[in-house]
């Protein structure tokens, strides 16, 4: 069955640097990390200690609350490193990396109906915390089955890397993650694809729904709202397209096989193109030499959602994009590139700027904030980009003053931080939105799960 | 332009935290936010963002409001030569203009942004943008011949009560220019209404037949048979329309030209400021109960001649146009939803006819209709969200 979903709230935001389609292999990196911070709501205990050898596979941490739940390494060699931060907050567990891959062996799942066993096998090798939990966006937990499983192949992000592209040598492994996937939902599948992508679009065992529009449109939560809203008290999972192809590859052979074709984008990249490497790969070794300039920002992830991450810093876990984008840390003179300019270099969703006139223009757009943080004023700009039947700004402020009531009866249950990332460029306000709701689905998790 | 970030960031240290004048950063801020958007980015989340801030959209306001500054300046010097029936340059008039608006401004500014950085400085707030829309207001809606210290007075009042005790700009519930028109009508009733504050006939003899009343408060006596200001009874009402839409008759500094406005209006919907919802709705409403009005008036009140003015002049006179475009918009203290803004623009139109027609004590109704439906607007939207939030609850219990 297909459904077309046409999407018309939103903004595609036209940044310099897209990726061309070519894939080379990054540099081998020597340091891998794996971050719990790219888990929310996870309390990672650690598996091993500080100088354990590891395979490929080996557990390093595990969640306090479900402990089946086992986070592991994406190479074979030695615990080099536990960072921690403030608090002895673990930020990284860092594993120094064997020449030649070992890995761990497991049962590989290549068919079948044992839900059981499938569900061991991923929660060993580490590749259940690829399954995402809604609402909240926590890691599925291995005891629940959940009512749909939805996937997103279109992904319409700035500068987002094309999944058809990145994945066109692995439509076996997929298929066999999206019967997985199958096996584990308790009702379908669901995916969303790119009008007129028939290589996803000829997936079995699946729901196709075909999406078109601008971003957030390709957000798997905008597929969610537009299928099967979520209801209080129903819960579904949802898988990054780009991560299938990890888990049925890992599946058939048993083996965790980290592997991932990332887009390195962004204006302050000398050629944009893909690159494979490794879940967890130190920055440095896919950056390495090919930026432009020395005040810049890289961000693993897209420049909406993406973190902030250090050159020495690492790839993170669900990352398939590391986007550069210039520095905005110096201030701009009001007339000349501030607020009073005429703005030819500057853009916006708004038609105060004059970039409305050249629509395909791409724009190599800094980190600054344009502006300081201002009480809500102006309104109707979040609704024109946020393809949800939910109020944006009223959902926001009940959040603002922790009105745990208000937040359930507006829907916070069907957002996540990612959905409200066009509202947070957009907001005049500059308020941090996307934070904003990230504390408020902690709040709500706070309330209900304890 | 390094030259003025150098200066800046050499006197910093004075308002730091620490320094001399630390007492005073807010006024340090204000300043330097104001020639330099600051070098603060992005931490998380969306690492780029908007060009648009508060700052462009509330100049973007203020661009919006100088035709009707601009014509307002003209008409209250061309208002003064006609009522004395002398000949005048168009120089004249504006410079008699200017002579009469600008200390208005000045005034309203002064007062206005000094209550605020007090304000401010108190509190260790940062100084934000809303009054500079809200200085600019306050002149326009006034008469021209308002007494300044009353201006002052009703700006400090309004500053204070409307916007800072609610915690500042974003939190109002009243539009705080509107607030300050209505604090001198209520106050001084006799000096804000009547005859004397529209037209300046001071420094002559003025014409036969001149009343220096608004056409307002002649509909209520001769109906549509409207006086232009010099006495002279206009020929048809379509030409009494033409010159009130084009501005030529008596009333508050901005608010006479509905071109002018219209100018405004464009300027404001085409950037996204204002909602064309509250704006389109709102002039529906006018017209709706204009022709009500029209239709059963001669039938139910015959003695009342206001409601026999056609509804279509209804809309130019007065200030209908420009307190739906440039007040009834202020997002802060109107509807935020969007089916929200439909239905309160739509009840400003309604209430603002019935207040101006029906009641003879308020020959306007638009600044009354306003701030009434300001105090509605979280109404309406509880309900229209209530809409929403039904929904869900709807589906919850159908899955």
């Amino acid at each position: 069955m297909s459904k077309a979903i046409k999407v018309k709230k939103g903004a595609n935001i036209n940044l310099m640097g897209e990726a061309e389609k070519k894939t080379a292999s990054a540099q081998r990196a020597s340091v891998f990390a794996i971050k719990p911070d790219d888990f929310f709501g996870t309390i990672p205990k650690l598996s091993l200690k500080e100088g354990a050898e590891v395979k490929a596979g080996t557990s390093l941490f595990y969640d306090k609350a479900k402990t089946r739940v086992k986070f592991t390494s994406p190479v074979s060699g030695e615990i080099v490193e536990v960072k921690r931060g403030a608090k002895r907050k673990i930020l990284e567990v860092k594993v120094l990396a064997d020449s030649e891959i070992q890995y761990e062996t497991f049962t590989p799942w290549t068919g079948g109906t044992d839900r059981e066993s499938l569900v061991n096998t991923m929660l060993e090798m580490g590749l259940w915390p690829f399954l995402k939990q809604r609402p909240y966006g926590v890691v599925a937990n291995p005891d629940d089955a959940p009512r749909d499983i939805f996937v997103s192949f279109n992904n319409t992000a700035p500068l987002a890397p094309k999944a058809s592209y990145a994945l066109a040598e692995e439509k076996d492994d997929i298929q066999l993650a999206l019967d997985a996937l199958n096996l584990l939902s308790e009702g379908a599948v669901h995916i969303g694809v790119e009008a007129g992508d028939n290589f996803f679009g000829s997936m079995s065992n699946v729901q196709v729904h075909t999406v078109s529009g601008p971003h957030p449109a390709g957000n798997v939560g905008v597929l969610i709202h537009h299928v099967a809203p979520i209801n209080k008290g129903e819960t579904v999972w949802t898988v990054s397209g780009m991560d299938l192809a990890i888990i049925g590859r890992s599946l058939r052979a048993g083996q965790f096989r980290a592997e991932r074709t990332v887009a390195l984008v962004g204006s302050e990249v000398e050629a944009p193109q893909y690159y494979t490497t490794m879940i967890g790969a130190k920055i440095e070794s896919i950056v390495g030499g090919k930026l432009i300039g020395d005040n810049y920002r890289i961000i693993s992830g897209d420049p909406l959602t993406g973190d902030a991450v250090e050159i020495e810093g690492h790839l993170g876990f669900f990352s398939s994009q590391i986007s550069v984008l210039p520095e905005g840390d110096h201030k701009k003179f009001f007339l000349t590139d501030g607020w009073l300019a005429p703005g030819f270099k500057s853009f916006s969703l708004s038609k105060a700027f004059p970039s409305w006139l050249t629509p395909g223009k791409k724009y190599r757009l800094d980190t600054n904030l344009n502006g300081e943080e201002r009480a809500f004023v102006v309104t109707g700009e979040l609704e024109r980009v946020f393809p949800f039947e939910i109020y944006p700004m009223q959902l926001i402020k009940s959040i603002m003053v922790n009105d745990i009531d208000a937040m359930e009866k507006l829907g916070i249950y069907e957002v996540l931080p990612e959905d409200f990332a066009v509202c947070e460029f957009a907001c005049t306000s500059k308020i941090n939105i996307q934070q904003v709701v990230e504390d408020g689905l902690a709040d709500m998790r706070k309330e209900f799960e304890s | 332009m390094k030259f003025v970030e150098n200066l800046l960031d050499n006197v910093k240290p004075i308002f730091d935290k620490g320094g001399k004048l630390e007492k005073l950063y807010p006024m340090y801020d204000a300043l330097e936010t104001f020639a330099f958007v600051p070098d603060h980015t992005t931490k998380k989340g969306a690492h780029i963002r908007d060009s648009i801030d508060m700052k462009r959209t509330m100049f973007l306001v203020i661009v919006a409001l100088i035709p009707c500054l601009l014509f307002g300046i003209y008409n209250t010097g061309y208002q003064h030569y006609l009522a004395l029936q002398e000949e005048a340059s168009f120089i004249d008039m504006v410079l008699f203009g200017l002579w009469k608006a600008l200390p208005l401004i000045i005034v309203s500014y002064g007062v206005g942004l000094g209550v605020e950085f007090i304000f401010c400085i108190i509190k260790g707030h940062s100084i934000q943008e809303g009054f500079l829309v809200s200085g600019m207001l306050i002149p326009l809606i006034m008469p021209m011949d308002v007494p300044l210290w009353m201006v002052a007075i009703a700006t400090a009042f309004a500053v204070l009560i409307a916007k800072e005790v609610f915690g500042g700009t974003g939190m109002n519930i009243l539009n705080v220019a509107l607030t300050a028109r209505a604090f001198l009508f209520f106050a001084y009733p006799t000096m804000m209404s009547g005859n004397k504050v529209w037209v300046n006939a001071e420094g002559g003899t003025v014409v036969d037949g001149y009343t220096g009343e608004t056409l307002l408060s002649q509909a209520i006596t001769q109906g549509a048979n409207f006086y232009n200001t010099a006495g002279v009874q206009y020929a048809s009402v379509s030409e009494s329309f033409m010159d009130s839409f084009l501005g030529f008759i008596p009333g508050s500094i901005g608010e006479t030209s509905v071109l002018a406005i219209l100018i405004g209006a464009a300027i404001l919907l085409w950037t996204g400021v204002a909602s064309w919802r509250i704006i389109i709705s709102g002039i529906a409403g006018g017209a709706v109960m204009g022709l009500i009005f029209n239709l059963v008036g001669p039938e139910v009140a015959p003695e009342n001649l206001y409601l026999q003015v056609p509804w279509w002049h209804q809309l130019v006179i007065g200030g209908f146009m420009f307190g739906v475009v440039f007040m009834a918009t202020d997002p802060v203290s109107a509807a935020q939803t969007e089916k929200g803004k439909l239905i309160y623009g739509f009840l400003i139109g309604i209430a603002a006819m019935i207040i101006r027609i029906v009641n003879p004590a308020y020959p306007e109704g638009i600044m009354l209709a306003i701030l009434f439906m300001n105090v509605m607007a979280p109404t309406i939207d509880h309900y229209v969200i209530q809409g929403n939030i039904n929904k869900r609850l709807k589906r919850l219990k159908t899955a």
